[in-house]
């Protein structure tokens, strides 16, 4: 199955990513190569195979009580935010 | 005497018989590297002064006899995905190239108690996707075998520092063989643990259902002692499985008389490299000489590991790395109008092309009307990979193949087609797929080149395979050393 420069354009959009027109071509190309190659998937019987999520079906949801701990320090965490004030990362206004 | 050519058992007589300082030590090393990093290119960050700082630490430590643990002393290189306080982790990518870790992984946390020392942080291909440390954003690392060629990846750049003796062991990551291919590529021992043996806490996350961190060491008994320390339940890490502490060394030197060892078929065929099977047919030769059985079989799935991998992987990936969008950390781009703009744009910018090409693939496998023909496919296809090592490991103890399909290839010749590239994990995929642990040691020379050999044990039989790795190490005595550096 070849992918279309559309489909991709969608897939880019979902994953908020852009590529300019001259980079397109060439990604498409190479997306579509991947995308055939797993294809071969299609081919292998699996009915009535169950999923496996995860590779030891043994564990459980892991609970805990809900206690207050000590936590990552709100100063160090902050060091990293690109942009913030008081204490509050920033961002561009979302609602209008 | 060359100290940075000593194992980690061998540094540890050292410093025990006091003959010699963990501070000597950590300069020595510091010495090696100055020498040969503008080569080499292994480390993405040196943090030289803390490294002495902390070794005069273990050193006075000593002098007053205290209990010191099982690495005291002894320094280490670290995959910039795992997260070090106060040091930066950038996954080799620009987005995080100003990011400075607010905490210790798990497993750095283990190394300190032990008295390991950092030394710094090792290249690799961004996020841990990719075969060769081309896909660093930084730079390539290079092979100390042939400068020429790639040191596989995507812990590339862990591989190239223990081969060419910068430091005596290293951390990586695997999803599908970023552990394995480059101690393959790089002719040094590198073991890949069942899912969950160790924490992924601290982790910068890729595949969460294949990542695990594993050790890179120059011999096998090395990797036994440093699995002892990195081994541990983890409350921070709800993955990570609650076993019996063991000791990896107890059964190490025991013969494997009677061992029943399985080769499939299926990864010794067509597309293996000619003098890369004759080193593993050799191989064989040498696990009958010590006793073992040896019998060809089947794991009749394997042939469809890659495809399963190459959905699972990007589908997890594209998951994960949606936290990259420049709001709480990271780079953020400069002009938006937006958050939907500054979202894109900063990760537009701040990712490599293989890396948008997998959250591409993950997205697109996961989206409305894709996701059973690919996601839940694969994740059926998966359990019949599993099913295939859980019936094989009834009748076999261990499972033994060529890691690579090939030795080191060139920097540069298949960075421009992804799919070339992704067949040289074809061999170590289903592994992470099956979640089971394997080992790559070194059986040969091709060209001049190291040939890594695959291990594979069922399920938290690290211990066997570890077992089986020695006796194999002991009996070949490989000794080539790396050309570069005139370590002879």
């Amino acid at each position: 199955m070849s992918v279309s420069k559309e489909q991709v354009k969608h897939v880019a959009k979902l994953s908020r990513l852009e590529f300019d027109e001259k980079s397109m071509e060439d990604f498409t190309k190479k997306f579509s190569s991947v995308i055939n190659y797993v294809d071969k998937l299609k081919k292998v019987d699996t009915d009535g195979v169950k999923p496996t999520y995860h590779p030891h079906v043994s564990i459980k949801n892991v609970m805990r009580e809900d206690e207050v701990k000590e936590s990552l320090k709100r100063k160090e965490i902050m060091k990293n935010a690109p942009d913030s004030e008081n204490g509050y990362i920033k961002i561009p206004k979302v609602l209008d | 005497m060359e100290l940075f050519k000593l194992t980690i058992h061998e540094l540890r007589d050292e410093l025990n018989k006091r003959e010699l300082t963990s501070e000597e030590l950590v300069k020595n090393f510091f010495n090696r590297i100055e020498e040969t990093e503008e080569d080499i290119k292994s480390f993405l960050l040196l943090d030289k002064e803390n490294a002495i700082e902390e070794a005069k630490k273990i050193d006075e430590k000593r002098d007053k006899g205290e209990n010191l643990g099982d690495l005291a002393g002894i320094p280490v290189a670290i995959k910039d995905n795992i997260s070090t306080k106060g040091l930066k982790t950038t996954c080799g990518s620009k987005i995080l190239n100003n990011y400075i870790a607010p905490y210790d992984a798990t497993v750095i946390k283990n190394l300190r108690e032990a008295g390991a020392i950092i030394v710094g942080k090792t290249n690799l291909d961004e996020f841990a996707m990719g075969s060769s440390t081309e896909n660093s954003a930084f730079h390539t690392t290079r092979n100390p075998w042939d400068l020429e060629r790639v040191p596989g990846g995507s812990s590339g750049g862990s591989a190239a520092a223990v081969s060419s003796y910068q430091v005596p062991f290293s951390l990586g990551s695997s999803t599908g063989g970023s552990v394995r291919q480059p101690a393959a590529f790089c002719g040094v021992v590198g073991l890949k643990p069942t899912y969950g043996l160790l924490s992924r806490y601290g982790l910068v996350a890729f595949a969460s259902s294949l990542d695990q961190i594993g050790p890179l060491t120059r011999d096998v008994e090395d990797c036994a002692i440093v699995m002892n320390t990195l081994a541990s339940h983890d409350k921070l890490d709800s993955t990570s499985v609650e076993v019996e502490k063991v000791d990896y060394t107890r059964n190490l030197k025991k013969d494997i008389k009677g061992l029943k060892i399985g080769v499939p078929k299926e990864y010794m065929g067509e597309g293996i490299n000619k003098e890369v099977r004759e080193k593993i047919e050799e191989s064989i030769e040498i696990f009958k000489n010590l006793g073992a059985e040896v019998e060809e079989m089947s794991l009749p799935h394997s042939e469809y590991g890659l495809e399963t991998y190459y959905i699972l992987a990007p589908s997890e990936a594209s998951s994960n790395l949606a936290r990259f969008d420049g709001v709480r950390y990271g780079n953020r781009v400069e002009n938006y109008d937006s958050v939907e703009e500054l979202f894109t744009k900063t990760r537009s910018e701040g990712f490599g092309e293989e890396v948008k090409r997998r959250i591409m693939i993950g997205t697109y496998c996961l989206s409305s009307g894709y996701y059973d023909a690919y996601y839940n496919k694969a994740q059926r296809v998966r359990t019949l990979i599993k099913e295939d090592f859980e019936k094989a490991f009834d009748k076999y103890d261990v499972i033994i193949s060529p890691t690579t399909p090939s030795t080191a290839f060139k920097i540069g010749e298949k960075n421009d087609n992804p799919l070339e590239m992704y067949l040289s994990d074809v061999l170590t995929v289903s592994v992470n797929v099956a979640g089971v642990p394997a080992i790559s040691i070194p059986c040969g020379i091709s060209k001049g080149m190291p040939v890594g050999l695959q291990i594979i044990g069922k399920a938290f039989d690290e211990s066997k395979i570890l077992n089986v790795a020695y006796n194999f190490e002991q009996k070949l005595k490989f000794n080539e050393t790396p050309k570069f550096g005139g370590v002879k």
